[in-house]
């Protein structure tokens, strides 16, 4: 648990930032709340000779809700996101999904950029930014370019970003509907064994628009976007969320661990699906 | 100053016994001023880590030393070629079998220590331990205790199958023991002429103590003056001592151990690791202090693990539910060394505890030792030697059975209980309970929880379920249990031939205030606190006033250490009857100051008076400052005590648990409603500190039930090595525990106190994992295995058909 000899930069502005990555390439690597990078350094599963610190860069952190697009800074923590009225109102899913990660004192430290930008699959965000079907903006030496977080998750801790990018912010359209973030975990601060994110839109009773998305259930967030239009155009009956359960099945590979074997995980699985959709079509 | 002050007042103003007061400890442990291993640091220090195995059985075929020693700050790659010359590259263990301290040749489990690094620092040293070149060949790996039995797979070829081993012949190359209690034919006969028997198989799971604070040792070998001191995460400093000296051969006088502040040991801190060894190796080479710390992962993996018993019980009754009969049978998992902490003669600890809080007129019990590729370990987490196994075993079999006689295990416990006329209680496999008044207890804990109303609404639960109303089950776990501890009497308990006597040595000072050693060491029990209390009951100082130190072989009387609940039952008993000698020359001196008789004055609370005449006083303040001041006649100046204590038996503390859980069938989620736990652990000296142990104690219980385990792969891959897999519960998971009391003294204790630390542990597992069982015990099921995470109920109810 002792990490290899790293040095250790805190720039203070974006183009420090891109400066020391563009020099050490994909020996250097920018730290935000640290919760997911160094435990991995410590187990030596990542060696970062170059560290770069980006609590001192300006401009990362922040909630904005304007004109209908919500926009998250890289650096927001997950307490800013806890305790903002703001974005409460505007995408209470992000105060639900945010309260079920970990403890307070990880809360107080982790930050949405480093939640979505490491590419784990068992962090929460990214399955919720591909449920909001969020933008994620890469700032990189040609400037900045914008993902869909739908296609931003290629594998297991890799991702669409360059070794010479930063992740600045997400954004994404107010949602409309009913939400559900939905998590079975053993213990507070373990990965989910299932989770699922669903916003549901209701229209004279019958569900005209859905969007789910499956969290530690592959090696990638899952956007599983036929379970999300099983649900459309039904009044969200057993019928319909059979079919969604069928279709998001179809969708995830999860593998056994200590959580239990590939069995129990797809019936883990199922069951949170179910229950979100549920809850979701509630509050739609 | 007010002139009414009561007897009252004057008992208030000691702090003794049967008060709540404050944990001493705390204002320094809760502001970060505490002195752990880790916060020693001595100048010119170098730091030790370990180059650890991959594998869990392959021979070293080679060595290289090179790349490391040329990384800038190593000073020293030790091996055990290089600790061979001086006898140390193997060590004894705890159990009569020996253990590797570095890799002999092979390695036996992973994570096995294989080298010692010795560099300026940390970060130094765990660098070098990537760059050691080490090559393995690699060997089939046994990780199944029965399957050891049969292969033909030599695990430890150190040993010859044909000399017996420290507890008995061998029976094959990786058997260790067979220990037998009990008469087996007549257990037999009982169960062959039996009106019901009931039959299980149980594996209590491998799991692990994991202290916050993990192991580690500072050794600094003066080469001048030739001593060697030695802090370290010891329970039992002074057999540190004594095994440091006898292995390297420094005279006892010049080995100085210390334990400073320890955070946690539930038993792992018991054992002696290679650690600690290469430690002292390593500055004896060097000539400089050198610290070993290990983290997380090698503390969860290397270090002593708990429990790892597959149990096959039998339990026999007569139609009307009168137990007849126990057989017991134990294939015991070790790994790859016997480093079992147990008194020499017990190699399955206490394990013949295992008829329990029952008259059970005949009973058996037979336990074989097995070699598997895993760490070594089988100490006590968090109780007394091997209790929680027995009391686990026999809470289930009485549930198995209630099954099998269709009867409520309330009932089933009430009728089979050893009756409050019959202590001292002979038990069929050899104790000798001191006390007990178990129905008391049981009818006040099922009063309190209303259990006949608990029973209906899990009636009405299994309808609602059937109906389809809801998918959640109820279970009601109860859990009755005796605890032995309280470690031991010299004529049979003894840790590497050292007696478990413990000591205490008490230092009056002239202005009334004192200090006290004594031979045991806290690790968060609150010794500096309860000690003090005993202190100020027996002698009349305030507790306030009474210094507490432990932990200190160069200062502190031999004992045997904290472990066991053996504290307050040794050290506890030695403190009072120390207190007495002291009370004992105060009233000689009290006497002498108001020109009595010795005879002629009584102790009260605070001062001896002139019998008859209480406005004749000297205050205990006054004597002692007389006995420093004063010259007189027939006594030497000075007031001190030490007193050894050699237990006459073991306490046995008590306890009713309930606990009352939904059960989600479909995600396999348990959510505890309610924990209503009764301690009897005798006299009671600090109501809070007692309270603390027993949330404690359950919380440990709970994470044992409920998930934590070590656990391998067929390769030997331990698959829980860090926090995110192996479950230490936070305040999230812990639900709010009810706790209440009955008070039976031990009558053989000076105090009548029987210790309580570990009850909670070992009368928790079975409470919670008979909640589990209970839940499911309408749709069919007799027993499911521990640990109950979400995907193991979620199989158990799964096998019953309540997915379909």
């Amino acid at each position: 648990m002792i990490p290899a000899a790293f040095e250790y930069y805190r720039p203070t502005d974006m183009d420090g930032v891109l400066a020391i990555l563009a020099e050490h390439g994909d020996d250097a690597r920018v730290l935000a709340g640290g919760h997911s990078l160094i435990p991995m350094m410590k187990l030596r599963m990542a060696e970062v000779p170059h560290l770069i610190d980006l609590q001192d860069v300006g401009g990362l952190k922040g909630i904005t809700v304007e004109g209908g697009t919500i926009r998250l800074g890289a650096m927001t923590t997950q307490t800013e996101i806890i305790g903002s009225d703001t974005l409460t109102a505007a995408a209470p899913i992000l105060r639900e999904a945010s309260l079920q990660i970990a403890d307070p004192q990880v809360r107080y430290m982790g930050t949405i950029g480093g939640n979505v930008a490491n590419g784990d699959p068992g962090n929460d965000m990214p399955g919720l930014m591909q449920c909001l079907d969020a933008t994620f903006h890469l700032i990189g030496p040609d400037g900045t370019r914008y993902v869909a977080a739908r296609d931003f998750y290629e594998a297991a801790y890799m991702t669409d970003r360059e070794d010479d990018e930063v992740l600045t912010a997400v954004s994404f359209d107010q949602p409309v509907g009913g939400y559900a973030y939905e998590k079975q975990k053993r213990k507070i601060g373990d990965y989910a064994t299932a989770a699922a994110a669903v916003q549901i839109v209701k229209e004279g009773g019958k569900c005209t628009s859905a969007s789910i998305a499956m969290t530690n259930l592959s090696d990638t967030p899952i956007y599983s976007q036929e379970a999300g239009a099983a649900l459309v155009g039904t009044v969200v009956d057993d019928a319909a969320m059979d079919a969604a359960v069928a279709a998001m099945l179809g969708d995830i590979d999860p593998t056994e661990d200590n959580r239990g074997p590939i069995e129990f995980k797809r019936h883990v699985a199922s069951l949170i699906l179910r229950r979100a959709i549920a809850r979701a079509w509630s509050r739609a | 100053m007010k002139d009414d002050i009561t007897r009252e007042d004057r008992v208030d103003a000691l702090g003794g016994m049967g008060c709540k007061r404050k944990r001493v400890e705390d204002a320094r442990f809760t502001q970060g001023k505490g002195n752990y291993v880790d916060d020693i640091k001595l100048p010119g220090m170098l730091f030790g880590d370990f180059v650890r195995s991959p594998y869990a059985h392959a021979r070293i075929t080679s060595i290289n030393k090179e790349a490391a020693l040329a990384i800038d700050g190593v000073v020293a790659v030790l091996t055990a070629e290089d600790l061979a010359p001086l006898g140390l590259h193997w060590m004894p263990t705890l159990a009569g079998d020996k253990q590797m301290v570095l890799a002999d040749g092979k390695v036996l489990f992973q994570g096995q220590e294989v080298a010692f690094i010795v560099a300026k620092d940390r970060y130094v040293a765990a660098d070098a331990v990537e760059m050691l070149d080490v090559q393995y060949e690699e060997l089939p790996v046994i990780t199944d205790p029965y399957e050891a039995l049969q292969s033909d797979v030599v695990l430890r070829e150190d040993l010859d199958t044909n000399v017996p081993g420290a507890h008995g012949p061998r029976k094959h190359h990786n058997h260790i023991f067979t220990w037998e209690v009990g008469d087996e034919p007549a257990t037999n006969q009982v169960m062959d002429d039996a009106e019901v028997v009931a039959e299980e198989s149980m594996y209590y799971h491998r799991t692990h103590p994991c202290p916050l604070e993990t192991c580690g040792s500072v050794a600094s070998m003066d080469k001048i003056n030739g001593k060697l001191t030695l802090w370290g995460t010891f329970q039992a400093p002074h057999v540190v001592r004594t095994v440091a000296s006898m292995l390297s051969g420094i005279e006892e006088h010049n080995i100085r151990v210390v334990s400073p502040d320890i955070g946690g040991g539930f038993g792992n801190k018991v054992g002696v690791y290679p650690g600690y060894i290469c430690s002292i190796v390593a500055s004896i080479v060097t000539g400089k202090p050198v610290k070993w710390v290990e983290d997380r992962m090698e503390n969860l993996m290397s270090t002593a693990f708990a429990r790892d018993y597959w149990m096959k019980g039998k339990i026999s009754a007569t139609k009307d539910g009168k137990i007849t009969g126990l057989h017991c049978h134990v294939t015991a998992d070790h790994g790859a060394f016997d480093a079992c902490a147990d008194p020499t003669k017990f190699p399955a600890g206490f394990m013949n505890i295992c008829t329990g809080s029952y008259d059970i007129p005949v009973a058996y019990l037979g336990v074989d030792g097995v070699y598997t590729n895993k760490a070594p370990g089988g100490v006590s987490y968090r109780c007394s030697f091997r209790v929680t196994e027995a009391v686990y075993f026999i809470e289930r079999m009485i549930e198995v059975l209630a099954i099998k006689l269709n009867m409520d295990s309330a009932e089933l416990r009430r009728i089979n209980f050893i009756r409050k006329d019959q202590f001292p209680y002979k038990a069929a496999l050899g104790w000798e309970y001191d006390s007990g008044d178990y129905h008391t207890a049981w009818d006040k804990a099922l009063k309190a929880v209303d259990y006949d109303g608990l029973r209906a609404e899990q009636a009405q639960r299994v309808e609602d379920f059937k109906a389809g109303k809801t998918r959640k089950l109820m279970g009601v776990g109860l859990s009755f249990f005796t605890e032995i501890v309280g470690a031991g009497p010299v004529k049979n308990c003894d840790i590497l031939g050292m007696g478990m006597f413990d000591s205490c040595e008490i230092r009056i000072h002239p202005t009334g205030s004192a200090i006290a050693r004594l031979g045991t060491i806290s690790q968060g029990q609150g010794h500096a606190t309860t000690f003090a209390q005993i202190l100020a009951t027996e002698i009349g100082l305030p507790a306030d006033s009474i210094t507490i130190e432990e932990g200190d072989t160069d200062t502190a009387p031999y004992g045997l250490g904290t472990y066991g609940s053996r504290s307050t039952p040794v050290a506890g008993a030695a403190t009072a009857l120390a207190g007495r000698k002291i009370r004992a020359k105060a009233q000689m001196i009290a006497a002498y100051l108001l020109e009595v008789h010795d005879s002629d004055v009584e102790f009260d609370v605070d001062r001896f008076t002139v019998k008859g005449a209480p406005e004749k006083f000297k205050t205990m303040k006054e004597i002692a400052y007389a006995a420093y001041n004063q010259a007189i006649p027939g006594l030497e100046p000075g007031l001190e005590a030490v007193s050894y204590y050699d237990p006459p038996n073991m306490t046995y503390p008590f306890g009713a648990y309930v606990c009352v859980m939904d059960v989600d069938v479909d995600t396999g989620v348990t959510d505890i409603r309610r924990f209503y736990a009764l301690d009897d652990c005798g006299t009671r000296i600090n109501p809070m500190i007692i309270d603390g142990q027993i949330h404690g104690g359950l919380t440990e219980a709970l994470a044992v039930a409920l998930g934590q385990e070590i656990a391998y792969d067929k390769q030997g891959n331990v698959k829980t090595g860090t926090l995110m897999d192996f479950f230490l519960p936070t305040a999230w998971e812990v639900p709010n525990y009810e706790t209440d009391f009955t008070v039976t003294p031990s009558p053989h204790h000076p105090i009548g106190a029987k210790g309580v630390g570990e009850s909670p542990h070992v009368g928790g597992v079975p409470c919670f994992s008979n909640a589990v069982n209970d839940a499911f015990r309408a749709f069919g099921l007799t027993h499911t295995n521990m640990p109950h995470d979400h995907w193991r109920i979620w199989k158990t109810a799964n096998a019953l058909g309540l997915h379909d």
